[in-house]
């Protein structure tokens, strides 16, 4: 018995772990009756799962690369897994942040129908299975499969309230895209396997391109993965899809399933291709940048607020592929170093984005369940009523927003330390392009900050702006370990860096074969070199806190602590109510102002003398008319024209296949 | 490494401690140049003092956040402060700390400056909440530009090497760091909420913007923001000395250069500090929507400063 | 190394031409504009007597001494009189917004040094460098009068791209002939000229110095 377990790879353990999800997921369906022991019993579970796929992870990260062949499929065509670092770091991830998730989903679907949660289980948990078994498939075919599983599943969990049109319709268009994407992505790999019918990735690693067909495959793959990841101009799903799921799915959707893409587009790129260009990365980097600016000016004007969450998921995949493209750029140039550095923030990025988007995503779940609303408009104050939720919520906040310590200043700090030390690429166009592309990360890193003071601040501090929300309850207590993990999460990976960059490692050094060197000691981050640029979050930490002690007692032993309570200034007007806070909508305006070229703003006022006033305000995505309704009408022109050979008649239908028939077999003979 | 901690501690209180003394200096200028008798220079001090023996008044429905915020803000600009170096370029904690995560501290300041105005529910505390992010949406990336075009420069990103390359090395003039420093002034006068970004004295509601932000505060809370204010500005001037004059600070290991260079800190500040009230005696206060706009403009002034970098001295 | 002191000044020189070329492109009123154009002028006329001295090219003190008295008393005088007499020094909202202008500007400034890098390196002169910024003063003085919808902001521009090419031929060639530039600078003082009376006349027959007016001459 001990034999066999030590035999076993850990890629082995790695699809017992997709088994083991699946198994969950299935025996759901036979709990239809006990609700119960669906969140009390199969939930934790998954989300042992979830710890056992991160620890394989872990594994994958220290061990060699590990293959294995499972005889299932079609005859001939076995699944081909395989293991390697980049795998392995991208299971971490989804095990690190799927179990946060799950542990809070134990908490919140607690309140819903048994017969629809046993549904709702089965694809929860093959969603998680989907995800995992695309980072680790080895052929084509596999990746495919598991690729579909992952979007099918988490579009029935979109449309979990179906009855509702507008999810419905959401649904739709997520389906659409996703699968205009799989289609490009299924175009790319009969691309890369050259036209010898072989799909396994270990040929395809073999095939020598010529550069068109090389190009041809990496743009078909930008736009299969861009298509799932949010990419501009791909990204019109994104914003509907996410908040219209139930708040845990959304937050694997934009923590985790966003990064399978990221994980697709470095396996296509770097692993698969055999060679790279220069151009690729600066499109990569100039598409990166333009979606982070434009996901982070829509973020700002939304009054939804699991809306804008995912407007931010847009601008951190663009931060992220634009480090990619960075990544490509000196990869290309051979400067291998640079290019580790690049690749560890992307990396580091990708797993911050997982952590505290996905504790904003579950606390917008706590939010939603306590208010019945997703309208940040309606609410405020709730710090008071819900603490826990409150300052969990805060942690993310800050670290989204890019503040130190926490972890998402490391990955910007670490993509800015890049950009610095663009000088020297051999290209005079991109070396004086660059600069200008720092400039607009750091942009919109610092909108990024505007974003989240508005999300929080509208939602969790001021007056409560609907007095119903004096009677919301609090977070219970699965949900606020699912997020005292996950914030623990952001804590950690943000005053730890050095360990988290050794994790990395292997990684960096499968894909650009170098080492990333840490010049500074295990407290002290210094990516290229000490004197060049170092950042010591614990240092960092402690100092701020202490200071703030020595201030505080200072203060109180100098001077005194008297405190009185009283009515807030009325500024001699004392008719205000908290209706007069500003609105989420009026918290964005300044951005809306600046920005309305990019918008479509649809407002109604009332006229002066309505009795019942009803204003209705909307800010729209421009591209969406500009872009996709041009398609759709061409689609219906197109679809209308084809209808017209629709007659009814069975006499027609099989004259159009006679002439079908005749026109092959004239094609066939000639 | 123990006269590098003494020195890190000394001088992060020299600038705590004379941090008022700066904002009376200045505000000393501003009253001349616009034909006011001036308050003493100390007038600030006063303030304090007379603040921080009050009792404090806390709106009922504040949150502890609310309370906090004040000493975090406070030992945010205490710790930027000790970054930048004044009189000493040996500072062992700079290691901890570069620029950027100098535009960091600033940030996390901010965001609990914006977020405990909006604690409260009023009216102008979201709206000054608002406009401060608004205003900083700007600045704090073209800030972090200003630092880039010094960096490109000394190849580092920490002050201490920085102002090594710039001030003990041999002498060059670098046209880019022009365009920094212009933009630099144009982003200090916003991140220190004066003239033309913001008044430091106004309390007029179209108008204000830090002002509107700090309202509900008092006593000891009240205190510690206008400290951390001066502080910052203090801060922000003994950047522009580091950067673009830092001829006078002592090098690492060369303590007989101490009491000089302490000296010429305060020539320094004191004609900064002259420069800075002259300019904002010269200019006008802008109208909210040109504040972007004239943020914008620094911003894409330091990146021409790196432009012409690339083009000049490479 | 570092470059001889007098280069690095010249090199700061131009880059201050490069921030007068930018602060134009911002400036809504015309006085401000007409100030910034004589600072230009300045600039430009130091930097050439600066080049004179270092290189021992004497015709260069005449041309400095040129820019001087045309460009930073004569043409701003002018300038000043006939807006005074125009009356037209409103704040004007440019033609296109201000940060997309600066914008690109930006873009401008990266295409016209990346021109003239290959260019650069050819010429022999001890300024090279700085061709690339006097390519890129003509290009934004260009930009300028593109997005400037009054007759004088579009005099101006020509002037200011007039200025950016002279400084071009200085940093490539050491200037041009010294018959050349009297024959250029006259030129630039007739088409002033001419172009003031011009401006009258617009006014004239308009009733504004607004050059949108004049799409009502076409043929229709």
């Amino acid at each position: 018995m001990t034999n066999l377990l030590t035999s076993l790879d850990p890629v082995d353990w790695a699809w017992a772990g997709i088994l083991y999800w699946l198994g969950l997921g299935f025996a759901a369906l036979f709990l239809q009756r006990s609700r119960s022991l669906l969140t009390n019993l199969v939930f934790p579970l998954g989300a042992l799962g979830a710890l056992f796929i991160a620890g394989v992870g872990v594994a994958g990260l220290l061990a060699p690369v590990s293959t294995s062949v499972l005889p299932i499929g079609l005859p001939d065509l076995p699944f081909h897994l395989r293991l390697d670092a980049l795998s392995a770091f991208f299971l971490l991830l989804l095990g690190g942040a799927a179990f946060g998730v799950t542990v809070y989903a134990i908490g919140y679907f607690r309140h819903m129908e048994a017969g629809p949660l046993a549904v709702l289980t089965l694809w929860y948990h093959l969603f998680l299975a989907g995800m995992a078994g695309v980072m680790l498939a080895d052929d084509a075919y596999a990746f495919m499969v598991c690729w579909e599983v992952m979007a099918l599943s988490s579009y029935f969990l979109v449309t979990t309230d179906h009855d509702i049109p507008d999810i419905r319709s959401a649904g739709f268009l997520y389906l659409l895209i996703a699968h205009v994407g799989a289609v490009s992505l299924l175009l790319c790999f009969g691309v890369l396997q050259g036209g010898h019918g072989n799909y396994t990735f270990g040929y395809m690693r073999g095939a020598a391109l010529t550069p068109f067909w090389a190009s041809a495959a990496y743009l078909l793959a930008l736009f299969g993965f861009g298509a799932k990841a949010g990419l501009v101009p791909m990204h019109v799903w994104l914003p509907e899809a996410h908040p219209a799921a139930p708040s845990p799915v959304s937050a694997l959707m934009s923590g985790v399933m966003l990064k399978t893409a990221i994980y697709g587009l470095l396996r296509v790129t770097f692993d698969l291709l055999n060679i790279q260009l220069a151009w690729w990365g600066a499109l990569a980097l100039a598409l990166g940048l333009v979606t982070a600016l434009y996901g982070v000016i829509f973020a700002a004007v939304q009054s939804d607020m699991k809306r804008l969450l995912a407007w931010s998921s847009i601008e951190n995949i663009g931060i992220i592929l634009a480090a990619f493209g960075l990544t490509l750029i000196f990869y290309t140039d051979g400067k291998g170093a640079l290019a580790a550095l690049t690749l560890t923030a992307l990396l580091y990025h990708s797993i911050n984005h997982a952590f505290f988007k996905g504790l904003l995503f579950v606390s917008t779940g706590t939010v939603l369940h306590a208010t019945g609303t997703r309208l940040m408009g309606q609410m405020g104050g709730l710090i008071r009523i819900m603490p826990w939720t409150a300052w969990l919520t805060l942690i993310g906040v800050l670290a989204i927003a890019g503040i130190p310590p926490l972890n998402g200043f490391v990955s910007e700090w670490l993509l800015l330390q890049a950009f610095l030390l663009t000088p020297g690429l051999t290209q005079p166009y991109l070396n004086m392009v660059i600069p200008v592309a720092a400039a607009a990360v750091a942009m919109a890193a610092a909108l990024a900050a505007y974003v989240m003071v508005k999300f929080f601040g509208v939602i969790f501090l001021g007056q409560p702006r609907d007095p119903a929300l004096l009677h919301a309850h609090e977070a219970s207590w699965p949900q606020r370990l699912g997020m005292v993990w996950l914030a623990a999460g952001c804590v950690l990976l943000g005053l730890f860096p050095t360990q988290v960059i050794t994790w990395i490692a292997p990684v960096v050094r499968l894909i650009t074969n170098q080492r990333l060197v840490n010049d500074g000691n295990w407290l002290l981050l210094a990516p290229v070199s000490a004197e060049r640029a170092s950042y010591a979050p614990l240092i960092f930490l402690v100092v701020v806190l202490v200071v703030l002690l020595l201030t505080f007692i200072w203060v109180r032993r100098t001077y005194h602590g008297r405190l009185r309570r009283s009515d807030p200034w009325d500024c001699g007007y004392p008719e205000q109510d908290a209706r007069m806070q500003d609105s989420a909508q009026g918290f964005g305006q300044p951005i809306r102002h600046i920005f309305v070229s990019f918008m479509r703003v649809e407002r109604e006022t009332p006229d002066p003398f309505d009795r019942q006033p009803q204003y209705h305000g909307a800010t729209l995505d421009k591209l969406w008319f500009v872009l996709y309704e041009p398609i759709a009408r061409l689609t219906n022109w197109l679809s209308a024209q084809a209808g017209r050979l629709q007659h009814g008649h069975i006499q027609w239908y099989l004259t159009y296949s006679f002439m079908t028939l005749i026109f092959l077999l004239v094609f066939v003979t000639r | 490494m123990t006269t590098g901690i003494l020195l890190q501690i000394v001088q992060t209180l020299i600038a705590i401690s004379l941090a008022p003394l700066f904002m009376g200096w200045v505000n000393q200028c501003r009253a001349w140049l616009q034909g006011r008798s001036a308050p003493p220079v100390t007038q600030p001090y006063r303030t304090l003092k007379k603040l921080f023996n009050k009792d404090a008044v806390v709106a009922r429905n504040a949150s502890p956040l609310f309370r906090f915020a004040p000493y975090l803000i406070f030992a945010c600009m205490a710790l930027a402060a000790g970054i930048v170096p004044t009189i000493a370029n040996d500072l062992p904690f700079s290691p901890a700390a570069d620029v950027i995560a100098l535009v960091g501290i600033f940030a996390l300041a901010r965001a609990f400056q914006a977020l405990a105005a909006m604690d409260i529910g009023t009216a102008f505390g979201t709206l000054g909440a608002r406009r401060e992010m608004l205003v900083s949406f700007l600045a704090e990336p073209a800030l972090l530009m200003v630092f880039f075009n010094a960096s490109f420069i000394s190849h580092s990103t920490q002050l201490p090497v920085i102002v090594a390359a710039l001030a003990h090395r041999e002498f060059a003039i670098y046209p880019s760091m022009a365009f920094a420093a212009v933009a630099f002034w144009m982003v200090s006068t916003a991140e220190n909420a004066r003239i033309p970004v913001d008044n430091p004295t106004t309390h007029l509601e179209l108008t204000m913007i830090h002002e509107a932000m700090i309202l509900e505060y008092s006593a000891r809370h009240l205190a510690l923001i206008e400290w951390a204010v001066a502080l910052k500005l203090f801060t922000y001037s003994a950047l522009g000395i580091a950067l673009f004059i830092p001829w006078g600070i002592a090098p690492r290991g060369d303590l007989t250069a101490l009491p000089l260079a302490i000296l010429v800190l305060v020539v320094k500040l004191a004609a900064g500090g002259a420069l800075l009230s002259l300019l904002e005696a010269i200019s006008a206060k802008l109208r909210l929507f040109r504040a972007p706009e004239f943020l914008g403009t620094a911003f894409l002034l330091a990146v021409l400063g790196m432009l012409i970098h690339f083009l000049l001295e490479v | 190394m570092p470059l001889a002191y007098h280069l690095q000044f010249i090199n700061l020189l131009a880059a201050l031409l490069l921030l007068i070329a930018f602060a134009m492109l911002s400036q809504r009123r015309i006085v401000g504009l007409v100030t910034l154009f004589a600072w230009q002028g300045a600039a430009l006329s130091l930097a050439t007597a600066i080049v004179a001295w270092s290189t021992g090219q004497h015709h260069l003190y005449y041309s400095a001494g040129l820019t001087l008295v045309l460009k930073v008393m004569v043409m701003p005088w002018f300038f000043y009189r006939l807006v005074k007499r125009l009356d037209v020094n409103r704040e004007v909202e440019p033609m296109i917004n201000i940060p997309t202008t600066m914008l690109i500007g930006i873009a401008l400034v990266i295409f016209a040094f990346n021109l003239a890098m290959p260019i650069s390196q050819m010429a022999g002169t001890v300024m090279r460098s700085t061709l690339g910024i006097a390519m890129a003063c003509v290009l934004l003085s260009f930009l300028m009068m593109i997005t400037r919808s009054k007759a004088i902001t579009q005099v101006i521009g020509f002037m200011a791209m007039e200025n950016g090419l002279f400084f071009a031929a200085t940093s490539a060639t050491y200037g041009m002939p010294l018959v050349v530039e009297m024959g250029v600078a006259l030129d630039v003082m007739i088409a002033l000229f001419v172009l003031g009376i011009m401006s009258f006349q617009i006014r004239e027959s308009f009733d504004s110095m607004d050059l949108k007016h004049m799409e009502s001459l076409k043929e229709r």
